[in-house]
């Protein structure tokens, strides 16, 4: 392979994986805006999303072999299934976990949606077991060939999903009437509520929002990379360091950020050395939080410690 | 005898702790069970360096493990392939943890709450890549064998029970040491920091140094704590120091209570005791169960606390059972508004 062409392929392999980190870290984005939580149990989300999909679609043995499941579903709408119950785990958790201890510190929050990351874990690990999971490619046939360099039908249905996501959610905050009064809420909580918006309804849309884009995150990287319980971790570290990396409050930044960090992490996996891939972005991290705090592309931050969610 | 008490209640907990922890060997004969006090030993250590973090500067540590990581590996590096004395060993183990915690928080500790809690959580993932890719020093994922145990006079310490003693001797050091600092004017500054930090700043206290010199502490219980998990297992492996281990500490101290030595003490034994209990009571469950089942229970003790007793658990019934006497309903003023 030419070096050209070996860059290309290292460009193209990151843009995919970037645009997974791409899809969580607009979950932490949104969540952070209207409620100023960073939701330690995003990548939880992703998890379920490919867990509940794969379950639906194809023969599935569950809680250790107890329950037997042969749906056959087809894709389309194992894919929604997966995408509507994890919604539903993501109001869930903001009604029983946040919403009750609204008026907590910083701290407290963190501890509390690291609680509720290890309660998810713990019940997928109850639920699916230890075994890799994996879902069919989209579309069969042979890859596509750019300059030399190979890209994966998935990789495009990845790329093309995360593009039309972040369609659907431009068009959903600029151009729709929810869309409005969950910035509105964002940019001032008690401004928000004395023009009758309800922040803690706009708060669980956003969870729900939040939930849904993760899971999509999960369950179109499925064909590519087996899951497992315990890649929500990774998923959250990775899709936080991209929205940091982004600013934390700005939507098209954290996409760059994510697809930035996922070029940043196969050049260096490439170049470097693989066993440290996943230090990378945390070496991404510092770097970005000691020379600017407030991430690479800044924006004005929300008011939002006072909103009483 | 009973004012003497109430005039140094630190002083009468610390010596009928000691009495009870001395005493246990005596009339235990459950190898078991020993093993379990030794690591609750271990991680009182932890947590007490944990919750000084946590709970009298409001800063959060989600990578505490590193320094323990770095302390048993320290040791477990210089005793073996440098024929360092194991003493030596564990002190430049202390040293180096500290030392790290110090240069590290120079970099984080700029940092505030989300950003914090992150910054530590990559702290810790980076470690735990050193240890694993790093074979040749750390032996890798398989871990390091070969410690040597610790010489003490003229002996060479083997059995649990002497390393009970000895590793709860350095506990009850370190529990002491605590309770000086947090009632000294140095605690008195760290509590200033974290009721408000701009506050503390405007009476003289130099908060940055403060929150610096609090970590490195707590990094130098950590790797003590570290390097006598070495010497006692004789073998460590980079799964004693992941994230997991990490946010369990956090964990003991939210159970015991932010900000406070003694809820550490307990916080660490309550969630060993229930860890055990967890993993048999799991396996007669669900017998085919493999893996880390208990983190269900562990998250949504995490969660409850942090809801209804967000100051900890100790703190949180002393506070409702005090209530409940002088006839008030614990929780009301707060949540009279909205």
């Amino acid at each position: 392979m030419s070096l050209q062409a070996q860059i290309l392929q290292f460009l193209l392999s990151g843009i995919t994986v970037g645009s997974i980190y791409a899809l969580i870290a607009l979950g932490f984005v949104t969540i952070y805006n209207v409620t100023g939580i960073i939701n330690f149990a995003q990548g939880e989300f992703a998890v379920y999303g490919a867990f509940l999909a794969i379950s639906v679609f194809q023969e599935t043995r569950l809680v250790s072999g107890n329950v037997q499941l042969a749906l056959d579903w087809p894709l389309p709408l194992a894919a929604l299934f997966g995408m509507a119950i994890t919604t539903l785990i993501g109001m869930l958790l903001y009604r029983a976990g946040i919403q009750p201890a609204r008026k907590a510190s910083v701290l407290s929050m963190i501890i509390i949606t690291i609680g509720a990351a290890f309660v998810l874990r713990g019940t997928a690990l109850l639920i699916w077991g230890t075994d890799p999971y994996r879902l069919p490619v989209f579309t069969e046939g042979s890859p596509l060939k750019l300059f030399g360099a190979i890209l994966t039908r998935q990789s495009v249905w990845v790329i093309a999903v995360t593009g039309i996501l972040l369609a659907i959610l431009y068009w959903f905050f600029n151009h729709t009437l929810m869309g409005k009064t969950l910035r509105a809420c964002a940019d001032n909580p008690n401004a928000a509520r004395l023009m009758g918006i309800s922040p803690r309804k706009m708060a669980l849309l956003a969870f729900a929002i939040s939930a849904a884009t993760s899971a999509i995150a999960g369950i179109v990287i499925v064909p590519s990379t087996f899951m497992t319980y315990d890649r929500g971790l990774t998923l959250s570290l990775k899709g936080f360091v991209a929205a940091i990396v982004g600013g934390l409050s700005n939507p098209a930044g954290a996409v760059l950020g994510g697809v930035s960090l996922g070029i940043l992490e196969s050049f260096g996996a490439g170049y470097l050395s693989s066993g440290y891939k996943d230090a990378i972005s945390f070496i991404v991290l510092f770097v970005v939080l000691a020379v600017r705090l407030g991430g690479l592309m800044r924006r004005r931050a929300a008011v939002v410690e006072q909103a009483g969610l | 005898m009973i004012s003497t008490i109430r005039k140094y209640p630190n002083l009468f907990a610390f010596l009928l702790l000691g009495i009870i922890l001395a005493l246990v060997p005596l009339q235990l004969n459950n190898d078991y069970i020993l093993t379990v006090m030794i690591l609750v030993g271990e991680y009182t250590m932890l947590t007490v360096g944990l919750s000084l973090l946590m709970g009298y500067t409001g800063q959060i540590s989600l990578g505490h493990a590193t320094f323990f990581g770095i302390g048993a590996y320290t040791t477990a590096i210089l005793a073996t392939r440098f024929q360092i004395s194991p003493w030596f060993a564990l002190f430049a183990g202390v040293l180096l943890s500290s030392g790290v915690a110090y240069l590290l928080g120079m970099l984080i500790f700029r940092l505030h709450g989300h950003y914090l809690a992150m910054a530590t959580l990559g702290m810790n993932v980076i470690i735990f890549l050193i240890l694993t890719q790093e074979v040749e020093w750390t032996g890798g994922p398989s871990g390091f064998r070969g410690i040597p145990d610790l010489p003490l006079g003229s002996i060479i310490l083997s059995t649990d029970t002497q390393y009970y003693y000895v590793i709860w001797f350095f506990t009850l050091i370190v529990i002491s040491l605590s309770l000086n600092i947090v009632n000294s004017r140095v605690g008195r500054a760290m509590r200033a920091l974290h009721s408000s930090e701009i506050a503390a700043e405007t009476i003289g206290v130099d908060t940055n140094l403060f929150k610096l010199k609090v970590f490195a502490l707590s990094a130098a219980y950590s790797g003590l704590a570290g390097g006598l998990y070495a010497v006692f297992l004789g073998f460590i492996s980079p799964s004693s120091f992941t994230i997991g281990v990490s946010i369990e500490l956090v964990v003991m101290a939210v159970v015991g209570g932010l900000a406070s030595i003694w809820g550490a003490v307990f916080g660490a034994a309550t969630v060993l005791a229930i860890e055990q209990w967890l993993r048999t009571a799991i396996k007669t469950l669900i017998p085919k169960a493999s893996g880390e089942h208990e983190i269900i229970a562990f998250g949504l003790i995490l969660m409850l606390i942090m809801i209804f007793m967000p100051e900890g658990l100790v703190t949180g019934v002393s506070n409702a059972i005090r209530a409940r006497l002088s006839g008030h309903k614990p929780g009301i003023v707060q949540q009279a508004g909205d």
